[in-house]
């Protein structure tokens, strides 16, 4: 009687390879590495090009609006280290709040991006707008890297909410929890993926001068 | 056997939230003296400095944040086949562009 009722358990967590959802994990995040990775060669390349003309580019944009945001962007990677230790260690509440302030976070870096995109917008600067293409090649090359590569970058931020948004419903229903973590293991390793890339992308785009 | 045990360790291992702390407090540091020294002007050694930064800042991320420092080995080869793919493709790039 004991054993029978036993024995689904078992099977179920035999079933489950905590190992190999990690590596499957870290196969996609290397797809995002050559990903990113192209676009800057794309960058490098045309930077060595026109070294002047991205100088003079990106004098235009805000060095500390790039500032604020890699904190709150490094801020949250905290946050969510911190939420997967707090819920293997047990703490429930700890692990809903950091993930609760990551999401938070996210967001801000985002309304951000969306004042500094419209400024820019407003300003006439925007790929194809007339005043982008009176200007010299390399100046019309660094804005129309700029905003593919901080575009895509914003739009991985995006899916990072909406991961960290289930991962907050999970632990709260709690088939996420202290035995079975590597769902919000994985999703951590997205959010610090997205970290990561802006830590080249701030001082490619808003430390040049 | 002593194998085992370190294997057992790694798998159970659960950073401190101090370690993290700490971590974050180097990031944010790194990212003010990579601010201020990027108001200084030395040319292309700027760029190099920026770099150099970013890659210690990514290390930290890599090794401590995403764990890869306490996991087994091959996650390791893994970040180290596609980091060194990733140069290669930079190299010769750059090795055209040079020659041209």
């Amino acid at each position: 009687m004991n054993q029978s009722s036993h024995a689904p358990a078992v099977e179920q967590h035999a079933h489950r390879d905590d190992i190999g959802a990690k590596m499957g994990m870290w196969l996609f995040l290397f797809t995002e590495l050559l990903l990113f990775g192209g676009m800057f060669l794309m960058y490098a390349y045309y930077r060595f090009q026109y070294p002047d003309q991205f100088k003079i580019a990106a004098m235009e944009l805000s060095t500390s609006m790039g500032t604020l945001n890699t904190i709150i962007l490094l801020t949250s990677s905290l946050t969510v280290a911190i939420a997967i230790t707090a819920l293997r260690k047990g703490n429930r509440f700890l692990a809903l709040l950091n993930l609760f302030v990551t999401i938070v976070f996210a967001l801000a870096f985002m309304v951000n991006k969306l004042f500094e995109w419209s400024a820019k917008i407003s300003h006439g600067i925007y790929p194809g707008s007339e005043d982008i293409l009176n200007k010299p090649n390399g100046e019309i090359l660094f804005y129309g890297l700029y905003y593919v590569m901080t575009g895509l970058h914003g739009l991985h931020v995006i899916i990072g909410v909406v991961i960290l948004s289930f991962m907050f419903v999970f632990i709260y229903k709690g088939s996420v929890n202290k035995d079975n973590f590597m769902k919000l293991e994985n999703s951590g390793l997205y959010w610090h993926l997205v970290d990561l890339i802006w830590i080249f992308l701030f001082p490619l785009f808003y430390l040049i001068h | 056997m002593n194998e085992d045990k370190q294997n057992k360790e790694n798998h159970e291992h659960i950073t401190p939230y101090s370690t993290y702390v700490l971590v974050w407090l180097a990031l944010i540091a790194l990212t003010s003296i990579t601010v201020t020294v990027s108001g200084i002007d030395f040319g292309m050694v700027a760029l190099a400095i920026a770099m150099l930064i970013a890659a210690v800042k990514s290390s930290l991320v890599i090794n401590i944040f995403m764990h890869i420092k306490f996991d087994e080995p091959i996650f390791k080869v893994f970040l180290m086949v596609s980091l060194f793919t990733l140069v290669i493709i930079f190299v010769l790039t750059f090795f055209d562009l040079v020659n041209r």
